[in-house]
């Protein structure tokens, strides 16, 4: 049976909008980890 | 003889013969954006072929779109191929420098949040009675991001495709003019005021290599089915920031963009035919796209008021506005209305992190979004 369009909105707005804002959030954790495990060096990036 | 002087002649005027007023009607909107191209600089890259390719495309009898018209190779190679946006985003990769977002990675966020006026459009394009990869195409237009924009459009509403890229690209010229109300609107005067420190540092180059390698691979997991958006901005990062590949890199963000971006503009332009492109549906689009861009920016500049909460008034909201692809003129936006505000107010590099942030939560929300509508089965898997 087809999804009607209230749902398949809603399911849209719930997973889409959830799983950029989880991913993004996930990323800004494992970006965060990376910068303190390899913080920035002057005479190395020089 | 006479007649095959006449026959002859006929020839001559069978353009004007067959202009109808759709045609008449598309040949000024191609003048115009020619014109907003040319005069007003308005995104003349595109500009300038889209409009050349519309008035190209309506004049009659040259059935420049016909199965062996030009335009139609162009359009059939990389479009229908879905090749040019994926090679414009190997060049944008190449140009950007994602270091203000991982200098300051909560910014990811406001890249989210940036991304709202894609799904709520796509509510509202469904309220309207557009079906429902209609609605998918409309919405995207809220990720201020040409090239998405083209992708998910050419994949899954070919048939919108001149609406939809005018319009994001249209609005993403639009930004400075689009956005300054709403952020006055939101804040209030003492916000707007809010000083912000310097930003976090500087980021080493080890992080700067790892950051598009994570990306491809936890976006790529979460979203297999953007993996050709994704990946194709990540690599194009990777190559800047490895900086071993000099020349694939200058030619991404040159040669190859620029062949590119033509022949996708002239594809662009010879979607709109007057026949397919003048009905009230075009009009509809251009609205949803103006609402989806507003409600970007005043979901973007919410998540930054809850920021400015959270953080005891050390955010200032206006550079949630920056949250969204259009970069970095919405970065710009944002430091020139805090300084509206308060002369000693420097919000660019604060606010360029968010726009990083909105570039790489534009391409993700497209990814998230298809791969969602696949375990739907709305789209194959």
């Amino acid at each position: 049976m087809e999804m009607d369009k209230v749902t398949f909105g809603i399911t849209m707005l719930i997973c889409g909008m959830g799983g950029t804002l989880l991913t993004l959030w996930i990323m800004s954790l494992i970006m965060g980890v990376l910068r303190k495990v390899f913080p920035y060096k002057e005479e190395k990036e020089n | 003889m006479f007649e095959a002087i006449l026959n002859g002649l006929g020839g001559l005027l069978a353009g004007f013969q067959s202009l109808d007023w759709r045609s008449l009607v598309m040949l000024v909107v191609g003048s115009v954006l020619l014109y907003l191209g040319i005069k007003k600089d308005c995104e003349p890259l595109l500009l300038v072929p889209i409009g050349f390719g519309c008035l190209l495309v309506n004049i009659p009898v040259a059935d420049i779109m016909g199965k062996e018209g030009f335009l139609r190779v162009i359009y059939s190679m990389g479009v229908d191929t879905e090749l040019y946006p994926l090679l414009i985003f190997v060049g944008i990769g190449a140009m950007t420098d994602f270091s203000p977002v991982l200098a300051n990675p909560v910014t990811f966020l406001l890249g989210a949040a940036g991304q709202c006026g894609i799904f709520l459009t796509l509510l509202l394009a469904l309220g309207l009675g557009f079906d429902k990869l209609d609605a998918v195409s409309i919405g995207i237009i809220g990720a201020c991001d040409g090239p998405t924009a083209i992708y998910v459009t050419s994949k899954y509403a070919p048939h919108l495709l001149g609406a939809v890229s005018v319009a994001a690209y249209s609005y993403m010229s639009l930004v400075p003019v689009i956005q300054p109300p709403i952020m006055r609107m939101l804040t209030t005067d003492r916000e707007r005021k809010i000083v912000m420190g310097s930003v976090a540092g500087q980021v080493s180059k080890t992080t700067r290599i790892l950051f598009p390698l994570v990306m491809t691979v936890l976006g790529g997991l979460i979203a297999p089915k953007g993996l050709p958006l994704l990946g194709t901005i990540m690599l194009g990062n990777l190559m800047r920031e490895s900086g071993v590949v000099a020349r694939l890199t200058k030619a991404s963000e040159n040669e190859i963009a620029n062949i590119v971006t033509l022949f996708l503009g002239l594809s662009i332009g010879a979607t709109m035919a007057g026949g397919a492109f003048l009905n009230p549906k075009t009009l509809l689009i251009l609205g949803l796209g103006f609402v989806a861009i507003c409600l970007d920016t005043v979901c973007g500049v919410l998540l930054g008021k809850v920021m400015c909460f959270l953080s005891g008034g050390k955010v200032n909201p206006l550079i949630g506005a920056a949250g969204i692809s259009a970069f970095p003129m919405s970065a710009r936006v944002v430091q020139r209305e805090g300084q509206k505000y308060n002369k000693k107010n420097f919000l660019l590099m604060h606010a360029m992190g968010a726009n990083a942030g909105g570039q790489v939560g534009s391409v993700l929300a497209a990814a998230v979004m298809l791969s969602v509508l696949s375990g739907m089965g709305v789209i194959p898997h």
